[in-house]
């Protein structure tokens, strides 16, 4: 019918987007466990498949902005899920931007912090992942995305608490030399981080969004 | 002629709601972008002009009952001053029902002409003033606790719900527009209705009487001011309800419909009276209060923990100040129509003051006593015509969408060949660029060439002349002049052995060649001399050093000491190799 075709096809696409989204999470916490076990050809590849989904949910996320707004779709709800996909866009971003400053500056990481990096960045990850079906539930059941979002607030906070610890391993226990070396992890802590962080920022814009839905 | 001058003061009336009313049906709509104005417009006029025609006639008769203006001068004044009352309130910002307005200068014709005024009817109209918006309230807190429930339990993905919304505020907003025309209609020809003409138009599928011809101008009249001024008012609404979800929106357009329906429809009320329930009295109610009902009664659903009382307020002082203010501009209207401009405004005043026939018509009795005419043909040929028309607009539209993609595809295939030439002129400029420097460069291989060519004959003419020097002096028997000339030889052959020349040459080639090497070079050791220098760059060639004797003129040994300083010069260590150092300077 076609009325709906627009309204279908951005459906799909945004679809596709929460799935991209949610596969890039997996791929990120892939990506850091095999730098950190020096599995350096499986994480080139993690590296290559994270940027086409960069480059894909960029995509999806513009065509849907192209579909909604060239057909006057939702007037008084498209700037809100247009914010919504552009902060879920940038998680993928940094997950991206995290994984190539590994592979550019290729930080020098004690063996003794390997497995705080990989539970921080499965930490992160998993706020993505847990913000994706709160995100779904927003376009269909918008009075469930409360009670899925508390979720990501949870790892937000954990992941937070991982990273301070990490941080103070490093400048006050670990025997590193070089401040250098200290400031270069602390970054890659901070850049892990922020992905739960930007996890945190869509859960903020999903909930407000909901409240608007469902009062 | 005189008929339609007098009705004029009703399609006055007609405008005015048009214009103001159409926006509390699509406003939304169209506010929000979710349909355009034009067709919203159409939407509205077609409906409004059906359920004023069709369905006008129910709320038409209890104004009636409420005073009937037998005079077209009175109905012409009543309806003037309706409206004036109307255009004033709405300048003074003051919350106005055109209804009101309507019943307030209807009850002060029966004052001034002198009429019995039916108080059951007058107590009916004013309970619907209340009862309304009351309805209005009750059905949007119904409808939307429904409507809530079914998208909760349905799980429809909030895109697609927009579609469905928007359908759905179309076919809302066509009811709507329905209902208005059905209900409102009698304020704008209600006063009319008694004067209509005596006609029966025969359209062979239906017919229309005096009464839904008049409704039918009525009608028109509300179309026009939906096209002519409703955009802006639409926009204005559909930014204040904008507030509201899309889907409150449309309830609160549906229950406006629905409550504006029942109080115009005659089967409705005549289903009540058959299952034994008192009939709605059919009665103009103002479509904004009705609005305004709608949406306290989602509030309440909702939850709103305030509701504005000054709202509340304004619309019952509506109530009361309307009527009055209406009343008395008609009285004294009615007072300066009858004694200044001599027109009846009643059927009860004394016929000399106006020769003008006054036609009273019962709409029961109508359709037995009136003319009738017949319609099919001409309505055929109209019907035709419009449907002509319609092609040639449509063919015409079809043609101007054609051109204007042709021009799109035009306009867009000159912007790619200009980028298309952009491109191909900075490509024949990297051409003529590189031609010149081709050009340049075979000129330097000419200039070589001669330079060889000239080198090998004057080595020749030079070899040539020893070589006689040589066969002349092997005959010479004078020892004495043999050995000065020998010596003279050896030292013109000494001379030429410099190759000073050939030298500078190949110096300046290598320089040119070198020349980012050179900078380098003088930017780090800005001590080197020139000699150095020219070391150095024979060195970087990787040139041994009998080679480096021969070209600089000094003698091996010269060249290992020259070596040596410049290592030093530089600060290199001892077995670091001047050659590797040079080519990654």
């Amino acid at each position: 019918m076609k009325p709906f075709k627009h309204a279908n096809k951005s459906i799909e696409l945004i679809d596709n987007f929460l799935n991209t989204i949610d596969r890039g999470a997996i791929i990120f916490k892939e990506g850091v466990k095999n730098y950190l076990y020096g599995n350096r050809e499986n994480f080139v590849d993690n590296l290559k498949t994270l940027s086409a989904l960069e480059t894909d949910a960029d995509i999806y996320r513009r065509k849907v902005e192209n579909i909604l707004y060239t057909q006057s779709l939702m007037p008084q709800l498209r700037g809100d899920i247009m914010r919504l996909l552009e902060e879920l866009d940038n998680t993928i971003d940094l997950a991206k931007k995290s994984l190539f400053q590994f592979d550019v500056e290729v930080p020098k990481i004690p063996a003794e912090l390997n497995q705080d990096f990989v539970k921080l960045s499965e930490l992160s990850a998993a706020a993505i992942e847990s913000v994706v079906p709160a995100a779904r539930a927003y376009f269909r059941s918008p009075e469930l995305v409360k009670e899925k979002i508390h979720r990501v607030y949870l790892y937000e906070k954990e992941a937070d608490k991982l990273a301070d610890s990490i941080k103070r391993r490093v400048f006050q226990e670990l025997p590193i030399e070089k401040l250098s070396e200290k400031f270069h992890l602390r970054y890659f802590t901070l850049h892990i981080e922020n992905l739960s962080d930007a996890a945190e920022r869509v859960a903020d814009v999903l909930s407000i969004m909901a409240i608007k839905r469902t009062t | 002629m005189l008929f339609l001058i007098f009705i004029s003061s009703g399609l006055l009336l007609g405008w005015s709601l048009g214009s103001n009313d159409a926006a509390n049906i699509f406003g939304t709509a169209v506010g929000s972008r979710m349909i355009s104005f034009r067709r919203a417009a159409w939407i509205a006029s077609i409906f409004v002009v059906l359920g004023a025609v069709f369905q006008g006639r129910g709320a038409s008769e209890t104004l009636t009952g409420l005073g009937e203006v037998d005079a077209l001068g009175g109905a012409f004044t009543v309806a003037l001053f309706a409206g004036f009352t109307v255009f004033l309130m709405t300048r003074a910002r003051l919350p106005v029902s055109t209804s009101q307005a309507v019943v307030g200068a209807i009850l002060g014709w029966t004052f001034f002409t002198g009429s019995d005024t039916d108080y059951t009817v007058l107590t009916k109209i004013v309970s619907t003033w209340v009862s309304g918006p009351i309805l209005g309230m009750f059905f949007a807190a119904i409808l939307y606790i429904l409507l809530r429930k079914t998208l909760r339990r349905t799980k429809i993905h909030v895109i697609k719900l927009d579609t469905y919304i928007r359908i759905a505020l179309i076919m809302a907003g066509a009811f709507g527009a329905y209902s208005l025309g059905a209900n409102n209609i009698a304020n704008v020809m209600g006063v009319f209705v008694p004067s209509a003409p005596d006609i029966l138009l025969n359209f062979g599928i239906f017919t229309l009487d005096g009464v839904q011809i008049l409704f039918l101008f009525g009608g028109l009249a509300i179309a026009v001011g939906i096209f002519t001024y409703s955009e802006r008012v639409m926009q204005t609404v559909g930014r204040g309800i904008l507030a509201l979800t899309p889907e409150a929106a449309f309830i609160v357009v549906l229950a406006q419909a629905l409550v504006l329906f029942l109080f115009s429809s005659i089967r409705f009320s005549e289903m009540l009276m058959a299952i034994g329930l008192p009939p709605l009295p059919l009665v103009p109610v103002s479509s904004t209060q009705v609005v305004i009902g709608a949406v306290l009664g989602i509030g309440l659903v909702k939850g709103a923990r305030e509701i504005k009382i000054r709202t509340l307020s304004g619309v019952a002082l509506g109530w009361i100040i309307t009527p009055i203010t209406a009343g008395i501009f008609t009285f004294f209207a009615l007072f300066f129509v009858q004694n200044v401009f001599g027109i009846a405004v009643t059927k009860q005043i004394p016929e000399e003051i106006t020769e003008m026939p006054v036609i009273i018509a019962e709409p029961s009795v109508l359709t037995d006593m009136a003319q009738q005419i017949n319609m099919v043909l001409p309505g055929l040929l109209i019907l035709s015509m419009a449907i002509i028309v319609l092609l040639v607009y449509l063919f015409f539209r079809q043609q101007k969408m054609r051109l204007k993609t042709e021009n799109e595809l035009l306009t867009q295939q000159n912007q790619y060949f200009n980028a298309q030439k952009a491109l191909n002129d900075m490509e024949i400029n990297a051409i003529q660029m590189e031609n010149t420097m081709l050009s340049n460069k075979l000129e330097i291989k000419r200039q070589e060439y001669n330079n060889i060519l000239l080198n090998i004959s004057d080595q020749k003419k030079f070899l040539e002349s020893v070589s006689d020097q040589i066969s002349r002096l092997i005959g010479e028997k004078d020892i004495d002049k043999r050995d000065r000339e020998l010596k003279a030889l050896s030292a013109r052959l000494k001379q030429r052995m410099s190759f000073s020349k050939e030298i500078d040459d190949f110096y300046g080639k290598i320089e040119q060649t070198h020349q980012d090497f050179i900078t380098k070079l003088t930017e780090r050791f800005p001590d080197l001399t020139e000699k150095e220098k020219r070391l150095a760059i024979l060195l970087r060639l990787n040139l041994s050093s009998k080679e480096i004797a021969t070209l600089m003129n000094i003698s091996t040994k010269s060249t290992e000491i020259a070596r040596y300083r410049l290592r030093k010069k530089m600060g290199l260590k001892e077995r670091a190799n001047v050659h590797d150092f040079l080519t990654n300077l």
